[in-house]
């Protein structure tokens, strides 16, 4: 049984479907990178596989527990599906650290001095040991990012969602943004819809190509770089790789 | 001249402390209460269901659609006549507190609502229910951005506690107006309640900055007042 199972995923906004049916499954420790162009429903996916928006039909299972239920008490769910926002939502009147250690504290109930010290180590282990006591509007947008991976990564989620990390960021500081996230790979299942095909091709294990809503192709990154499928998958692996392509 | 007006100042002193009194009480009583309803109205505006956001919105409107005067006549006049009494004191605790609540907490619902939403998604992403996410993530920095408003309501309540006088509250503005009564040096007396007013607003405003700035955080409450009475 898979870790992650995405059945058949419907979601509209007012008249407008913007997801038409998307299914995929990931297995623990799995990275998967959702590329495709602006619109088509990647953030609206993500959304819905943590329910902040709902989905209207469809099942989303982790664990071999249906979240989608409204039965779930979804507020536990939430603790193991960690999410990584392209404008950072970082806590603003919270210092980094106090970012980190806050869902340690209030979620998991952890004493304050122990929530402290794991956000300490969860901040090294993104290079930010010399930031702990900043708040958000002193830190760099590469900074800031880094604190929002601390956050998610020290609740020990199961899968990480990442909602294009690198969009916000100077061109200089994505490298490092991407540089914490290559170091998780294997660690804790990733989800990432992203426009850096660098990352795409050296470390996801499988690359999902949606458009209009729905899935169009999915496959290994090898295979849709050299080799994709369908037509539309090739002009935008094309498009993009010329624009954001590198190592 | 002056020893004339040192002992007619010292002469009228136990009656000034006394009133001072009055007008402080009345004055931190209010705001404290004021802004707990505050609170509950501005929660209940932003995240109540269609029926609690309807009776804050009509709980507002009332209070700030009609005079505080009238509010103030009605609770100590009005009330009696189906058998409710108050005492002057307690009418008008009662009617400041809830006339500032109505402003207290459309201050607060702005600050609120100026908050950013990607904050709350952030703290239910983390698995917080919506009162956690409120009370750890949306209130902290929304009570730090309604502060000058906040300052504001203070300052107007310290002066315009002063109506209380009206329904027999001896406060700073009552003991003027009886002192006078006896001696008929209004100019003097009311010159000297100013006076007092005057250095009571500049020091709570002092006070209140010094506060702000202790509380401040970068990045947060930079906008400048959410709105005022216009005093
Ligand atoms: N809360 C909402 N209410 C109404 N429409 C929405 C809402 N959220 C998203 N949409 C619409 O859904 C469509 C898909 O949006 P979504 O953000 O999921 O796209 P995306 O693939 O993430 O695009 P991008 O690459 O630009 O981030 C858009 O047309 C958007 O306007
Ligand atoms: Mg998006």
């Amino acid at each position: 049984m898979a870790m992650l199972d995405v059945k058949n995923i419907h979601k509209s906004y007012d008249d407008n479907e913007i997801l038409r049916g998307v299914s995929f499954t990931m297995e623990k420790e799995e990275t998967k990178v959702i590329i495709g162009p602006s619109g088509t429903g990647k953030s609206t996916l993500l959304r819905c596989i943590n329910q902040l928006s709902p989905p209207d039909a469809g099942e989303v299972w982790l664990d071999g527990e249906e979240i989608t239920n409204p039965a779930t008490n979804i507020n536990k769910i939430r603790e193991k599906i960690g999410f990584v926002f392209q404008d950072f939502n970082l806590f603003t009147h919270l210092t980094a650290l106090r970012n980190v250690s806050i869902g340690l504290e209030k979620v998991k109930g952890m004493e304050k001095e122990t929530a402290r010290k794991r956000a300490m180590d969860e901040l090294c282990r993104v290079g930010l040991d010399a930031q702990t006591k900043q708040y958000p509007a002193q830190l760099s947008g590469g900074q800031k990012q880094r604190v929002g991976i601390a956050r998610a990564l020290a609740m020990d989620p199961d899968i990480i969602l990442f909602d294009e990390p690198t969009s916000a960021l100077d061109p200089e500081l994505i490298g490092d943004v991407l540089d914490v996230m290559k170091s998780l790979c294997g660690k804790v299942a990733m989800l990432v819809v992203t426009h850096e095909m660098g990352f795409a091709r050296n470390v996801a294990d499988e690359i999902i190509f949606m458009e209009g809503g729905v899935i169009v192709e999915s496959g290994p990154p090898k295979e849709m770089f050299t080799n994709a499928k369908t037509q539309r998958a090739k002009e935008f692996l094309g498009r993009i790789g010329a624009l954001y392509g590198g190592g | 001249m002056t020893t004339d007006f040192a002992q007619f100042f010292i002469d009228s002193s136990p009656d000034l402390i006394n009133g001072l009194g009055y007008t402080l009480l009345l004055t931190f009583i209010s705001i404290a209460a004021g802004f707990f309803l505050g609170i509950l109205l501005a929660l209940g505006r932003v995240y109540g269901n269609k029926i609690i956001n309807g009776l804050c919105v009509g709980y507002i409107e009332i209070i700030r659609g009609t005079p505080l005067l009238v509010q103030l006549f009605i609770i100590y006049f009005g009330l009696p006549a189906i058998g409710i009494i108050f005492t002057p004191i307690q009418a008008a605790l009662i009617g400041l507190s809830i006339n500032s609540g109505a402003y207290q907490a459309e201050y607060l619902r702005g600050a609120i609502q100026s908050v950013e939403a990607g904050q709350m998604t952030a703290a239910r992403s983390l698995g917080m229910n919506k009162l956690q996410s409120i009370r750890h993530v949306v209130l902290p920095q929304a009570l730090r951005i309604a502060i000058p408003s906040w300052s504001n309501e203070f300052i107007y309540l310290l002066q315009y506690s002063s109506i209380a006088y009206i329904i027999q509250v001896t406060e700073l503005t009552a003991e003027g107006k009886f002192i006078a009564a006896h001696t008929f040096r209004y100019l003097e007396i009311f010159t000297m309640i100013a006076i007092i007013y005057l250095v009571l607003t500049i020091v709570s405003s002092e006070i209140i900055d010094r506060i702000a700035k202790r509380l401040s955080i970068p990045g947060v409450g930079a906008a400048k007042g959410i709105g005022q009475r216009n005093t």
